[in-house]
């Protein structure tokens, strides 16, 4: 009993309000960021000019879409659709394969804890150049040396793939358990030995998981560079579009939506299986 | 057949964590090194395997010179010398097997590891040194999988399958229960017995170490402050080495129950060991 009062009269002593520091602790900082956040949003909106007459006409088009959508034709350009299709899968998984077999040394090159300063460097500038265009300015590029069609395509997605899987084969590397790769080490093993024995299983899972998920993004960007000329589906798609016939056009979305959601559950399957 | 002499590790920070060591080991001895954390346990023994690059000093295992050998040779004589770590550092996605026989990855060429084909003998040693550490129905699980103790024989049978002279032990039981702790320990000294294998063991606890070890080394801000038989560790002695604390407990307890080997009571020893085996 005594100690519970004591207790009591002990803490009343202490501050009984505590609140989190604030993030940006100069007050003058803090408020005058928001107010300029505040302050550029509203002029922001109102400088984007919004001609009402053309929203208005554009609603009709809008709304002949949304109908091709509700009733999509598979049919009256089905041998166009297929054709594109299928060349679309195929840049898809070629240039995802041969991404794949060309970005593992090449993130292995840039793993900073496995390679050489040189190595490392060329490596690394290898990754900035792939990572630094967008699929579509490639894809023109490409389009331009060798000429429309699929082999632009390839070409296009087999480059964006090596930045991407490379930049994040490198980071997972740097990011392994070091003590694993210190015992394998410590056994006198060489360095291909160490990146089989000790890098190797613990990136596996992850590079599967992020092949997967390029193979994904290849299929998706294989929809966008066909606008350009890159060949498969998008330039079946941009051919519908060109022409009005917005319910081929809609059939080739739901056949795009249909096979990134096959992709997405099988990917996801696959990831929780090699874990 | 180790010989330190006046080894130096100073870090690109500055921090200088080993300052002039110098030790002898003969063959077979097992030697504990005891001494605060940050006292360069650690750092001494990554020395010794060049793990960590000593800035200055000698290194001599059977009259080999470690610390100028170029990569090729180093590889080779870091075959002499099997390592085992704290919380087990076992490659956690490869199978127990996979985790043993890769104590033999110095002795083969990359392909035949790559394919898994090691040399008959080797498996058979593995299977072998399983077996000895009583995990032989555990081959194909995956190392994490195992519970603590059990990851840690596998480190222990990874060791022993470089055939090595001398083991470097890094805090073997630092994750583990103080039952499992003594199994390791008691497995570990054996098996240095068995093969005649020297060994330096870092080891955070005072007690266990004079229960398992006769030569103790008390490390403290890079330099040996102690090297003797472990009841020499009285209040002074763990003062000098960790800093002044009430040591009655340590000193009082571990030397006289439970470290001199008591010709009386031999009993509960040799149940322990049966336990480790099963």
């Amino acid at each position: 009993m005594n100690r519970q009062i004591a207790g009591t009269t002990v803490a009343s002593n202490y501050p009984q309000h505590w609140q989190r520091p604030p993030f940006i602790s100069r007050p003058w900082l803090r408020y005058g960021l928001a107010l300029g956040a505040v302050l550029y949003l509203i002029v922001g909106i109102g400088s984007v000019e919004v001609t009402w007459s053309r929203v208005w006409d554009g609603l009709p088009r809008g709304w002949a879409f949304v109908s091709g959508f509700l009733a999509p034709d598979f049919f009256s350009r089905g041998a166009d659709i297929r054709a594109g299709i299928l060349e679309s899968l195929t840049m898809t998984l070629t240039s995802t394969v041969v991404g794949i077999l060309i970005s593992v040394p090449i993130g292995v090159g840039a793993a900073r804890n496995l390679a050489p300063p040189l190595v490392y460097g060329l490596c690394r500038a290898i990754v900035a150049l792939s990572r630094s265009f967008q699929e579509v300015i490639i894809a023109i590029l490409f389009v331009a040396m060798v000429g429309f069609g699929p082999l632009a395509g390839f070409l296009t997605l087999t480059f964006a793939t090596i930045g991407f899987l490379s930049k994040l084969l490198a980071e997972d590397i740097e990011e392994i358990e070091e003590a694993q790769a210190e015992a394998i080490r410590a056994t006198g093993a060489g360095w291909l030995q160490l990146v089989n024995y000790a890098i190797q299983p613990q990136v596996m899972p992850r590079l599967i998981g992020l092949s997967l998920y390029r193979l994904d993004i290849n299929f998706r960007e294989s929809a966008v560079i066909g606008i350009v000329g890159a060949g498969g589906i998008g330039a079946t798609l941009n051919t519908a579009i060109d022409r009005y016939e917005f319910d081929s056009a809609a059939a080739i979305l739901i056949i795009i939506i249909a096979i990134v959601l096959v992709a997405e559950y099988s990917s996801g399957a696959i990831r929780k299986w090699v874990q | 057949m180790l010989t330190l002499t006046a080894l130096t590790k100073r870090y690109r920070t500055g921090d200088l964590a080993l300052k002039g060591v110098s030790l002898e080991i003969p063959e077979g001895q097992v030697v504990g090194l005891i001494g605060p954390s940050g006292s360069g346990k650690s750092t001494l023994i990554r020395c010794i395997n060049r793990l960590i690059e000593p800035s200055s000093g000698s290194v001599q295992l059977k009259g080999l010179e470690l610390t100028s050998l170029n990569r090729s040779d180093l590889r080779r004589a870091r075959r002499r010398m099997g390592m085992i770590f704290q919380e087990y550092a076992l490659v956690e996605r490869l199978t127990v097997m996979e985790n043993v026989l890769s104590g033999q990855l110095g002795y083969v060429g990359f392909w035949s590891s790559f394919w898994r084909r090691f040399p008959l003998a080797a498996v058979a040693q593995a299977f072998a040194t399983l077996d000895r550490v009583g995990l032989v129905e555990h081959v194909d699980k995956r190392a994490d999988a195992l519970s603590g103790g059990q990851r840690q024989r596998v480190g222990i049978a990874r060791a022993l399958l470089q055939n090595p002279d001398l083991l470097l032990v890094d805090e073997p039981t630092a994750s583990l229960d103080p039952k499992t702790s003594r199994q390791i320990m008691r497995l570990i000294t054996e098996v240095c017995a068995e093969r005649d294998l020297a060994a330096i063991i870092n080891i955070h606890d005072v007690a266990l170490a004079q229960l398992f070890v006769r030569r103790i080394v008390g490390l403290r801000q890079g330099e040996v402050v102690y090297d003797g038989p472990p009841d020499g560790l009285d209040a002074e002695v763990l003062t000098e080495i960790y800093g002044v604390e009430d040591w009655s407990a340590t000193v009082g307890k571990a030397p006289k129950k439970a470290t001199r080997p008591q010709p009386g009571q031999p009993a509960v020893v040799a149940k322990e060991s049966l336990a480790v085996v099963q």
